[in-house]
């Protein structure tokens, strides 16, 4: 009878999406209604041919029992799938804006910066950073609870909606279709998706922990669930919109002038708190410990540190509109808080770095801690100098230049794409039933290059930052402008030539990872798949 | 599972009990030089929001004990700036522009504000080294040819008004399409053209050309070429060429004339960065001087008459905080 049901659920969503294609108004309502109606006319041949046939044995399904590990392995491919896209992308944008021809006459209006920009940013962000959230986050919760994740194959649809949701953006973007937010870039019927995507994501997370088998929560699940409560909440407020037509993409904003400016950067600000920083810290406190085989340094600050940051950083969106038409009370506020901060954020890197206390060594012998202490020492520089950029004073200087793209760099490439990596090399032995990674040379390789890579980001976008700054306020004894803004685009040229080498080696050691998971997962099976189970 | 605290051997800790597959937590006490950074940052705030605006109030905010505004911050620098240099502005405002170079002073305070404005509004079209675009028609500043006249008089109107723009006053021409002309006509016309300034052409034909040139073309380019400001005509018959020399150029803009757009600037700029803009671009080529004429001219009168700036007054100060007198501006 559900069969039933689900192909008639299928049947219509095909044949809705079919009208919305004959009726779209614009190029990228009209590629999605494709997409869909494809995925709906595909996902209802397949379930009738899976349907049982009257009269035949029903084939007995076992209860599943175990770790529920499948979507988790999907996660793991797709992350270092967009990984290489999303660096890709950034790696061609960062050429862009040195050799402005790499925007291409004959490309246009799809290879322009201003198209390709957006893609980069979501696809690291979303596509790399939010697969590794979903892929880790079932991970540990079925580990740290003891528990099979709750909700069946909730846990497919997951991952397929998220991704279907990363494609419908991407192509968007390409195709025009933006609502002009920043890191909220995807139209309304694509984040309405989301919001569905999300909340299941919520239930199969929270049913896992509900029916765990252990008495405590573990505090790595405390910065997911909050990563995912708040990421709902961000996501659904910053998207209010109405859209235009229900068969276009285009929406207008609800929110309007200096009010949809200050709800755009506290969404903006707490993408990075949430999904950047809190989440990660969820990754950090299974993986680092896991790695070192060392127990977590500090419970007392873990549990303080954890409520001063989500209490404090939800304040801090202000400190981005400094300096603007946000009235200044509004501003100081943003700054107090993310001074304040400082220390919750630092909180975590000491209960990740002191962890390693008894296991120092293993920084010279294993890559993988390696990656994971860079990671964290990225994280400390880059909270620290969030809360400074934040000051008033500093931001006079910092603002709009490239300081803030060293900034987030120094943040993304170093505390999340390192952690990330980290975690990959730690899960594919684990979940393929592999004694290690392929090749552990490799790994030590990729921690090198990227490494180098970052180094040459920052360093490049902190001169080249603070230069611009200075250029743009130097003024003559009489108060006149010396530079004009194409002199200090002038100027930094060989800054963006080196950013673009950083990066170009910061991609080159995404691709010797990419290879070495490959070369792990096709290689013979050394020992047999220990079927993991729950724990008693 | 037991809850047991156990002593962890490496650093002699206690564990809270826990366990979660295999981690387990130290019992450390807070780092204390965490905890009191940590303090410090809000007491540290609490004083900041005393201090300056920072609650949301029924109606406004808390103002704070500083009264500091971002506002307030730009207004006041601007206003220290623009008394700083009072006396020159006004000056300059009033100056006869004639005489503007025989009073050093004030001419490079003028130059020196000419260059920054020049930078900002001027440089996206005619370049940052003012050597213009010729693909776009972008008139180079640096050589000292001028369409519309060189003296500082005469660029200061076309700052001021632009060209072939809404505003009235804005200087106007327009070339006429020929292309009723016959090609082998036009063919003439360009080899003629090309004579002018000695460049390559075939003379039989530019001798025909010179007869379709003074009938058509000399009523505003001149008979010999030399081109007319009061219409904007180009000078023909010198090596600088706004839209390219080459005979395909040439056939190019007599069969289909594109024309230059400028906007005006005085309203947005206002007189003295009008006359201080025209000043610097007055002397990137050179400068032609005005011609005198023995009749009006009371040139070096006004230059005398302009008062004698303070150069450099200093940013850091107003004229009368650095004991200057209240100069009045001469009319």
């Amino acid at each position: 009878m559900l069969d039933i049901f689900k192909l008639i659920a299928l049947a219509v969503v095909a044949l809705v999406a079919a009208i919305a294609a004959n009726w779209a108004r614009d190029a990228a309502y009209l590629v999605h209604a494709l997409l869909v109606m494809g995925l709906g006319a595909g996902l209802f041949l397949w379930q009738l041919r899976t349907m049982p046939i009257p009269g035949e044995p029903v084939p007995s399904r076992l209860a599943p029992s175990g770790y529920m590990d499948g979507p988790i392995r999907y996660g793991v491919i797709a992350t270092s799938f967009w990984g290489v896209v999303g660096l890709l992308a950034g790696t061609f944008i960062a050429f862009q804006l040195a050799f402005p021809a790499l925007n291409f006459d004959w490309g246009q209006p799809f290879t322009n910066f201003g198209r390709l920009r957006p893609l980069h940013t979501s696809a690291v962000i979303f596509a790399f950073g939010g697969n590794a959230l979903i892929a880790t986050s079932f991970y540990i919760v079925q580990r740290t609870c003891g528990a099979r994740l709750w909700g069946g194959n909730a846990a497919w649809f997951v991952f397929w909606g998220y991704n279907l949701f990363i494609v419908m953006a991407a192509t968007g973007y390409l195709l025009g279709a933006t609502q002009s937010k920043e890191y909220a870039e995807p139209e309304w019927y694509v984040d309405i998706w989301l919001t569905v995507v999300w909340l299941v994501y919520l239930a199969v997370f929270l049913g896992t922990i509900l029916n765990r088998r252990e008495r405590h929560i573990y505090v790595a699940n405390w910065f997911l669930l909050s990563f995912i409560v708040t990421v709902a909440m961000l996501h659904v407020v910053n998207n209010i919109s109405i859209p235009v037509s229900i068969w276009g993409s285009k929406s207008v904003q609800v929110f309007a002038g200096v009010q949809d400016a200050m709800t755009q950067w506290w969404y903006g600000h707490n993408a990075v708190g949430f999904f950047l920083t809190a989440g990660f810290l969820g990754m950090m406190y299974y993986f680092v410990p896991k790695q070192a085989g060392r127990p977590i340094y500090s419970y007392k600050l873990s549990i303080i540190h954890f409520w001063a940051l989500i209490f404090l950083y939800i304040w801090a969106g202000p400190h981005h509109l400094h300096y603007t038409a946000l009235p200044d009370w509004a501003a100081t506020l943003g700054m107090v808080f993310s001074v304040i901060l400082w220390m919750p954020s630092w909180g975590g890197m000491i209960n990740g770095l002191m962890t390693l206390q008894g296991a120092w060594d293993k920084i010279r012998t294993d890559p993988i801690i390696r990656m994971f202490v860079a990671s964290l020492a990225f994280y400390g520089m880059s909270t620290f100098e969030g809360p400074m950029m934040s000051i008033r004073a500093v931001n006079s200087l910092s603002h709009y230049t490239d300081w803030t793209i060293g900034h987030v760099h120094s943040g993304a490439l170093g505390w999340n794409g390192l952690i990330t990596f980290g975690c990959l090399y730690f899960l594919v032995p684990r979940l393929w039933g592999r004694e290690r990674m392929h090749s552990m040379a490799a790994i030590n390789t990729h921690f090198w290059l990227a490494t180098v890579g970052i180094v040459l980001y920052a360093a490049s976008m902190w001169v080249s930052g603070i230069m611009e700054g200075l250029m743009w306020r130097e003024v003559d004894q009489n108060g006149f402008l010396v530079n004009s803004f194409a002199d200090t685009v002038d100027a930094k040229f060989p800054m963006y030539v080196v950013r673009a080498l950083g990066g170009v080696l910061y991609l080159a050691g995404a691709l010797v990872m990419s290879w070495n998971i490959w070369m792990t997962i096709r290689a013979p099976q050394a020992r047999a798949v220990t079927v993991a189970t729950p724990a008693e | 599972m037991a809850d047991a605290p156990k002593i962890d051997e490496v650093t002699g800790t206690e564990t809270t009990g826990h366990s979660w597959d295999g981690i387990e937590e130290l019992n450390t006490p807070l780092p204390r030089w965490w905890l009191w950074t940590f303090y410090a940052t809000v007491v540290w705030g609490i004083i900041y929001m005393i201090l300056f605006p920072a609650w949301p109030l029924v109606s406004g905010a808390t103002t704070g004990l500083l009264g500091f505004s971002t506002r307030g911050e730009v207004a006041a620098e601007i206003e220290r700036v623009e008394l700083s240099n009072a006396e020159l502005t006004r000056s300059l405002t009033t100056v006869d522009l004639a005489a503007l170079p025989a009073n050093e002073d004030l001419h490079r305070f003028a130059v020196q504000a000419g260059r920054s404005i020049f930078a900002a509004n001027c440089s996206q079209c005619h370049g940052a080294g003012a050597a213009g675009v010729v693909a776009s028609g972008y008139p180079n500043l640096l050589d000292d040819d001028w369409l519309w006249g060189g003296t500082l008089e005469e660029i200061a109107y076309t700052v001021r008004h632009g060209i072939r723009n809404e505003d009235l006053d804005s200087r106007y021409s327009e070339m006429p399409p020929f292309d009723w002309m016959e090609d082998e006509e036009l063919d003439q016309v360009a080899h003629h053209v090309r004579s002018l300034s000695g460049l390559d052409h075939d003379a039989a034909a530019a001798d025909q050309g010179a007869a379709l040139f003074v009938d058509n073309c000399s009523s505003c380019h001149g008979e010999n070429g030399l081109g007319n400001r009061d219409l904007g005509a180009p000078n023909l018959a010198d090596a600088i060429w706004l839209r390219g020399g080459t005979h395909e150029a040439i056939l190019r803009q007599l069969n289909a004339p594109r024309h230059g757009v400028m906007p005006p600037w005085g309203e947005r700029l206002g007189e003295a960065e009008v006359r201080a803009v025209s000043a610097y671009v007055h002397g990137l080529g050179g400068g032609e001087a005005q011609i005198a004429d023995p009749a009006t001219d009371k040139g070096a009168e006004d230059a005398a008459a302009v008062p004698d700036a303070t150069y450099p007054a200093r940013a850091g100060e107003t004229p009368e905080e650095a004991g200057a007198d209240d100069v009045a501006p001469t009319e």
